[in-house]
């Protein structure tokens, strides 16, 4: 049988044409800095709730308006869990977008590696607020949300557990650790969870600062040197943790989900952006400051900036949105989910009118109070490997019988070679 | 009178014919290289550049936020060959590896014979068998976190038997156990439907014949059954194990590594180091061992069939 020939000129003009179509297909989108037309910027950032981003595609829409030479202004979303491991891949990979949200765990190794562009500081800002974004007198990120951590409480669950309310014992000035302990307990033993750490589920342990801060307790020294872990401050507030999980009972032991937003716990240590959660709660809550700790009255900060990357394709576009995004106006709005970093805009009628479900006292007592005293979470260079080792080290920790003061100086053992670095 | 024989005409001299360059033999060589063309492209683009690329950054320090890449000759290597870590993730993977490949071909090997049987309902248990091979394992691992929970359904369950479960994934051996029985209910499927059909393609006389000559079910079972299916046996235990030494997604949302470091498997190390911690070129110096683990382990599997594959010629 004669097989049929081949056209050969036909066949590799085919190929050809095939090829340069993959290869067309393969190559990224065009860079549009040289060329002209409007610049497309994007961010990204941790949040996918509709409420956050459609604020954000407002303020853009506004912006645009008012600047031709912008054209798409895109946030993407990526999951907290996975947001900065996503974030630097995509800068490893040269698809650097144009803004970030950065957490506050990882300020340092933004700032320092020097992967975000200077920024112009506005004199507003409460210059607490901005301390984990500079270095050598630049600003590198504005700090957009600074973010107390308080106490929400099912009060429903708390008076048919047979105890006061946090607020009555505020007003009464009881509303300390013990009794906040003794209040868990009390509701655990009906079934429901006490104490909640949000987001700590026995792995994130710097979710506890919530707690050890009261205590006196940093996990490093402030130079960043030095372990905490072993000083006799982290020692009694990890002791008491211990006891509250596995002696008193006041708070869901491992591997036990109870979820404070559907009802399932007596109090939450979180921060007030969670308040939108409750909209539809089915129960009366309150929303009150930290117990006092052994070390007396503490607030816990939580903060997150938006840095321009320096590496991204419109610096320059890209700061100038910055600065409109964040200006009086943009910040008020911002305000109604993010408690702004600025001295004008740190008063309860400001944040009353974007936080509606919360009361002025609380605004003041949590927000405004917290703002003015609190620490900011803990953050290092390097901090994910830090985050890794301490929480390994630390596992052996959650069991009834674990000794404390031993485990807390294995963590030590294991995180001073890279607090030395 | 003399005859001179006249000299004929020498013939015109001709230049030699060039034998034509596309020649049958030359063109099907072309279509066929032309055929392959996109597939060696395919190999060329994702499997030869990375591996290189891999290399390459193996010698590298690549500062991911700084944008700076040094090379660092084999300091890597080098960091390879004193990391505290490498050891207890290497027993890591192993354990798993080991735990899930018996358990896995085992199981596997079980189900099929007894759903290889003429009997009603066998359908039904080798699509129930198989599904979970179909659903998405990250879906499918979020949905054993929960049962799994210390009040999960898991222990549930064990409580209506009236045995006191344990908190599945916060102990150092349970946490492991869990994250080996997840991925064996999420893939037996696989082999056992290869294996299925294998034990469909064993001949029935030789059944027959060796129950005339007076075989046990389990010497049919041992010197016919598993001679006949072990080319099977071999294919499925290559894929099991390079599979099982590239677990990930488990490890990431069931323990993440944890309790203390022993669920770390190598891969799981080797994405914290590059991708966590941004040690981009440590990490291309683990994937390389991990690398050369499994073509080792596949060669050694490949080099064993001579011994135990059963063939034919």
């Amino acid at each position: 049988m004669k097989l049929p020939t081949l056209n050969v000129a036909r066949l590799t003009a085919a190929a050809v044409a095939v090829s340069l179509l993959a290869l067309a297909g393969c190559g990224g989108g065009s860079d549009d800095a040289g060329a002209a037309g409007p610049v497309d910027l994007r961010m990204t950032i941790w949040s996918a709730n509709a409420k956050h981003t459609a604020l954000f595609d407002q303020i853009a829409a506004e912006y645009k308006s008012t600047h031709p030479d912008v054209g798409k202004i895109t946030f993407e979303s990526i999951p907290f869990e996975s947001y900065t491991t996503t974030l630097t891949t995509q800068i490893g990979g040269g698809n650097v977008p144009d803004l970030a949200w950065i957490l506050e765990s990882t300020a340092p190794d933004f700032v320092s590696s020097g992967a975000l562009a200077p920024i112009d500081r506005d004199p507003d800002l409460l210059p607490s607020t901005t301390k984990t974004w500079e270095q050598d007198g630049q600003l590198y990120a504005y700090p957009f949300s600074t973010s107390p951590l308080g106490v929400f409480v099912n009060t429903d669950l708390v008076t048919a557990a047979g105890r006061q309310t946090p607020a009555q014992q505020i007003a009464s000035g009881t509303w300390t650790w013990d009794q906040a302990v003794t209040t868990g307990a009390a509701v655990q033993k009906t079934g429901k969870g006490g104490i909640v750490v949000g987001d700590f589920d026995f792995k994130s342990w710097d979710a506890l600062n919530s707690i050890w801060a009261g205590w006196g307790a940093r996990p490093w020294s402030e130079d960043g040197k030095t372990c905490g872990f072993d000083q006799p401050e982290m020692v009694a507030a990890m002791t008491a943790i211990h006891q509250m999980v596995f002696t008193d009972q006041a708070m869901p032991g491992p591997g036990v989900t109870k979820d404070f937003f559907a009802g399932d716990a007596a109090m939450v240590l979180t921060q007030i952006s969670r308040a939108a959660l409750l909209e539809k709660a089915k129960f009366r809550w309150d929303l009150v400051p930290l117990p006092k700790g052994p070390a007396g009255e503490y607030s816990v900060v939580g903060q997150a900036g938006i840095g321009v990357l320096k590496r991204g394709k419109h610096v320059d576009a890209a700061k100038d949105f910055l600065a409109y995004f964040t200006n009086q106006e943009n910040s008020a709005k911002l305000a109604q989910f993010f408690p702004p970093p600025r001295k004008s805009q740190l008063t309860t009628a400001v944040l009353a009118k974007a936080n509606p479900l919360l009361k002025p006292a609380q605004l003041q007592s949590v927000v405004i109070d917290g703002i003015e005293r609190g620490d900011i979470k803990t953050s290092h260079v390097g901090y994910a490997e830090l985050q890794q080792t301490v929480r390994a080290a630390l596992d052996p920790l959650w069991k009834p019988d674990a000794d404390v003061p031993a485990v807390l100086a294995g963590v030590c053992a294991k995180i001073n070679p890279l607090l030395s670095k | 009178m003399t005859l001179v024989a006249e000299k004929p005409a020498p013939a015109p001299v001709r230049a030699p014919e060039r034998a034509p360059y596309w020649t049958m033999r030359r063109r099907d060589e072309l279509a066929g290289w032309l055929m392959v063309a996109p597939q060696l492209a395919g190999i060329v683009a994702f499997v030869v550049v990375p591996l290189g690329l891999v290399v390459w950054y193996s010698l590298h320090e690549w500062n991911v936020l700084a944008g700076t890449f040094d090379f660092v000759g084999g300091a890597n290597y080098e960091q390879l060959g004193s990391d505290p870590r490498l050891g207890p993730a290497l027993r890591a993977t192993g354990l798993f590896s080991i735990g899930l490949v018996v358990l896995n071909l085992s199981l596997a090997l079980f189900l099929a014979v007894l759903l290889n049987q003429k009997l009603r309902g066998t359908v039904v248990f080798r699509t129930l068998f198989f599904s979970p091979v179909v659903v998405t394992l990250v879906a499918w691992t979020i949905v054993w976190g929960f049962l799994l929970q210390d009040n999960g359904g898991v222990n549930g369950f064990l409580d209506l038997l009236g045995i006191d479960g344990p908190n599945w994934l916060r102990g150092d051996t349970t946490a492991m156990i869990a994250v080996i029985v997840v991925q064996l209910f999420k893939g037996v499927g696989l082999n056992m439907v290869l294996f299925l059909a294998a034990l469909q393609g064993v001949p029935a006389e030789l059944y027959e014949a060796a129950r005339i000559d007076g075989a046990s079910a389990w010497a049919r079972f041992r010197r016919v059954t598993v001679p006949l299916i072990s080319p099977t046996i071999l294919l499925t235990s290559i894929l099991t194990v390079v599979g099982s030494l590239q677990v990930f997604a488990q490890i990431a949302v069931l323990t993440q590594g944890g309790p203390g470091t022993s669920t770390t498997v190598l891969v799981y190390y080797l994405y914290q180091q590059a991708f966590q911690f941004h040690h981009f070129g440590y990490g291309a110096t683990i994937s390389l061992l991990l690398f050369i683990i499994v073509l080792a382990l596949t060669v050694l599997q490949w080099r064993m069939r001579k011994r135990w594959v059963f063939h034919e010629s």
